[in-house]
């Protein structure tokens, strides 16, 4: 248990001895080696690269010097990532034979360890993490602590402010001035819809009940995104922080947060998380010597994309099948338990403190005009640098894709990208230069989604992408009701059949009609934006789909049974790569002369594609 | 049932009663107890569901309802080496797809099976959160990233070889 005062001091203090972690002529002797502990790291041994350098710094007696573990720094597709400060050196793809010498020479010597330090898109050397383009062009607010600051350690969340908006929310604010704060700071929902965030706070407010919940949807369904459990991750503290404060301001005096069982790093981070902020009477009854008391707990979900919506979410914490209720009424008027819940996203909270901090105006005046603040995504797919990024509302694709993203790697063209998830929708070339907003991304046939983003080069086939997104909702589906349940089966059916080569005549004009019917007869919104994907690759890729079914012929090449491999004799010089490399052994040819394809026997893996370094194997 | 004379049932009942023991008697905590036996027993054993059944006044029928709903649960037990492959968007777009094509052939089984002989078996995940190293593959949950057909070859060649 801890006083405000002895909080207060914490703050004071440790924001002292942690200046060096965003001050790079901080005044200090120490040095702290940050390693990243994000899903994207951790897979890469980062846990051994922390036990390897606290080992190291033990046997030589080093002093001065703090291992630290954070969150996701960002740029995962570069990790396992350290970053020593002050001086913010950055190394990339680091491996756990590595810490020996970045110790000796980083450490010891105040040499910078050249080979592991990362190249920019110019292909010049980078040694600090905001000098890569990468980082230039993105603003941190729901991810400021992320990579700055130990996820397990409250001491250090305190020090960068933490539990400083609960303190002013408590004393200095009524919940209809911290309602009124969220409303002008003009912050929309990030699960999706983008609902205004203080119209929802205030609608709970006003709802009649004796006993009201706040929750946080922290199911992250979309498969490829992971901007929510990152933020849980590498910041849990401030999603506690911001779950008060609307429990304070709509008279909620219990939370709980329904993550994923599959994302055990964040589970067990938020989890401390709680605790320790009971430990400190953060948490509990009569906070700080107020009138003012919240608890928080953890449910846990169990792998369904549905239960990300967010009634079948209460069905699901409530210990049932997740299918969804039908609405109204409103979780704002009943909702977990039948009682008036506030439910929120993850990213939608990691706002809140900041807001209530520095403002509303300020908020406010960052992004477009029905769009304010900041959005996370998720970059993944075939861009260069696949990872974890915050910008503005109102820059543009081009810009995540190309300058923040490093553009598309091995000398292929872009072709698309996909926002929204299963959800959502495709944009072309001739849109990238949209600036990102809600309004915005529905008026060319997208849509924000949750922050997943997806890119794809032309070797991708988008028959193929609408497939794979059906055969997602297909499975997700709940099964309530039968437009979606038998709908998306349908779809998913002509869609399998024209990448197997059985396309018909008129199987486009089937999918659209069927498309229609589907999102208005569903319903939950799972069902109303299933055929999404394949609606706007129709609207934007007419041609592949016609290839498909008139020519039976897959430009890509993605679609295996329309594959037919061979080796051009004009460009291969026998190099034998390919033949080494083929799992099944269906190449032949003598060194230096033509290779051939057995292509019966040929799995059609496409790996012979990609190592041929003459680019002479191809789909006829 | 005579519980003296029972010893199998015994030593799992200490085992579900530790787990049974941290929930409170609420339906609500349902799903939580689920996931708690996944985690312990690798999947979900008919034994455990009628405990739980009657820990918490339930129906098997609703048990066996979640159980079946939610993806994470399993009513089969894993093979001794579990290979998921991560069909999330990310590791699809750099051709997961191809690598779960070549598990099937290798092992001969298809998506939530295992093999006869119990070494193997097979999952589609979606997306295990370590997109940056797309497309990526997990044995028992250690996570093999930015793979190729040729690394689950010889992941699988040495899982073989092990069992041997
Ligand atoms: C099928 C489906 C899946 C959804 N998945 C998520 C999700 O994973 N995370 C999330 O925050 N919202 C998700 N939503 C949106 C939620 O229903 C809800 O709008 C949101 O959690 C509200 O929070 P916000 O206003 O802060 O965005 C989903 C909606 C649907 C229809
Ligand atoms: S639209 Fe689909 S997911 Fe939603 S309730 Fe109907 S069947 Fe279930
Ligand atoms: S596609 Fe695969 S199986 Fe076919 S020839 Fe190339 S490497 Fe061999
Ligand atoms: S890798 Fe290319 S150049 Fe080399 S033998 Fe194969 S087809 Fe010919
Ligand atoms: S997980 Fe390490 S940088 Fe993203
Ligand atoms: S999509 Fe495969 S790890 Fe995320």
């Amino acid at each position: 248990m801890k006083t405000l005062e002895e909080i207060n001091n914490i703050r004071e203090t440790k924001r002292r001895e942690l200046d060096l972690r965003v001050n790079t002529s901080a005044d200090t002797r120490e040095k702290h080696i940050l390693v990243c502990h994000g899903t994207g790291c951790t897979s890469s041994k980062s846990p051994k690269i922390l036990e390897n350098f606290r080992k190291i710094i033990e046997e030589k007696n080093i002093e001065n010097v703090r291992v630290i573990q954070t969150g996701c720094f960002g740029l995962c597709a570069k990790g396992p990532i350290v970053i020593i400060r002050p001086e913010d050196v950055f190394y990339a793809m680091v491996k756990p034979e590595d810490c020996e010498e970045i110790i000796e020479k980083h450490i010891q010597n105040g040499e910078i360890v050249e080979r592991l330090l990362c190249k920019d898109i110019d292909n010049s050397v980078v040694k600090k993490l905001d000098e890569l383009t990468f980082y230039k062009k993105q603003k941190r607010i729901a991810l400021k602590n992320c990579g700055v600051i130990d996820p397990e350690n409250i001491d250090e969340y305190i020090a960068f402010d933490g539990y400083k908006a609960l303190q002013k929310v408590l004393f200095e604010m009524s919940p209809d001035d911290v309602i009124n704060e969220v409303s002008n700071s003009g912050l929309r929902g990030r699960g999706g819809a983008g609902f205004p965030t203080g119209k929802k706070w205030s609608f709970t407010k006003m709802a009649e009940g004796d006993q009201k919940y706040v929750v946080c949807n922290a199911d992250e369904g979309d498969p490829g995104a992971f901007m929510d459990r990152s933020i849980l991750e590498g910041d849990p503290h401030c999603v506690v922080e911001a779950m008060m404060i609307a429990g304070y301001a709509i008279g909620a005096n219990k939370g709980y947060i329904y993550v994923r069982a599959e994302y055990p790093i964040a589970v067990k981070r938020f989890q401390i998380a709680i605790d320790q902020a009971r430990d400190y009477g953060i948490l509990g009854d009569n906070i700080w010597g107020t009138e003012f008391s919240f608890d928080l707990e953890i449910r846990l979900g169990a792998g369904a994309f549905v239960c990300g919506e967010e009634t079948a979410l209460l069905e699901s914490i409530e210990g049932r099948r997740g299918q969804p209720r039908l609405k109204p009424p409103f979780p704002a008027n009943a909702g977990l338990f039948g009682k008036p819940t506030l439910i929120n996203n993850v990213e939608t909270y990691a706002n809140i403190t900041k807001i209530i901090l520095n403002g509303a105006e300020w908020y406010s005046s960052i992004g477009t005009e029905t769009s304010k603040g900041t959005k996370v995504f998720a970059l993944g797919g075939n861009v260069n640098n696949i990872g974890l990024v915050e910008v503005p509302m109102g820059v543009t694709l081009r810009e995540i894709v190309f300058d923040i993203g490093g553009g598309i790697p091995n000398g292929r063209k872009f072709k698309a990208a996909q926002t929204g998830g299963p959800s959502g929708g495709c944009i072309t070339e001739e849109n990238l230069d949209t600036p990102i907003d809600y309004e915005s991304l529905k008026a060319i046939g997208s849509m924000m989604g949750s922050g997943g983003l997806i890119v794809m080069d032309d070797s991708k086939c988008m028959v193929n992408l609408a497939k794979f997104y059906l055969g997602f909702t297909y499975d997700e589906s709940c099964g309530k009701c039968t437009p979606c349940r038998v709908g998306t089966k349908r779809l998913l059916e002509i869609l399998e059949r024209i990448t197997e080569g059985k396309g018909e005549e008129g199987d486009i004009e089937k999918l659209e009609k069927l498309s229609r019917n589907i999102k208005n007869a569903s319903v939950c919104g799972l069902g109303q934006t299933a055929p999404n994907p394949v609606e706007s690759t129709i609207r934007f890729f007419r041609h592949e789909y016609e290839d498909h079914i008139k020519n039976k012929h897959c430009e890509a090449g993605e679609c295996k049974a329309l594959m037919k491999l061979f080796i051009d004799p004009e460009k291969c010089k026998g190099c034998g790569l390919c033949k080494r490399n083929c799992p099944v052994g269906c190449i032949s040819g003598e060194p230096g002369k033509t290779h051939s394809i057995d292509t019966e026997k040929c799995i059609k893996c496409g790996t012979c594609i990609t190592k041929c370094p003459f680019h002479a194997i191809a789909n006829k | 049932m005579d519980n003296e004379k029972c010893d199998g049932c015994n030593s799992e009942n200490t085992e579900m009663n530790d787990i049974l023991n941290k929930y409170k008697q609420d339906k609500s905590n349902l799903i939580q107890i689920l996931n708690e036996v996944q985690e312990y027993y690798g999947y979900v054993p008919e034994k455990a569901m009628l405990e739980i059944s009657e820990y918490l006044s339930i129906t098997m029928a609703e048990i066996y309802g979640v159980v079946t709903f939610y993806s994470r649960f399993t009513l089969k037990p894993k093979g001794k080496h579990h290979i998921a492959v991560c069909l999330g968007t990310a590791c699809f777009v750099k051709g997961s797809e191809k690598i779960l094509d070549r598990a099937k052939e290798r092992l001969g089984i298809d998506i939530g099976e295992t093999t006869k002989d119990g070494k193997f078996s097979l999952e589609a995940t979606r997306c295990v959160g370590a997109c940056g190293l797309a497309p990526v593959f997990t044995v028992n949950n250690e996570v093999y990233g930015k793979a190729t057909v040729k690394m689950l070859d010889e992941v699988i060649d040495k899982c073989m070889e092990e069992n041997e």
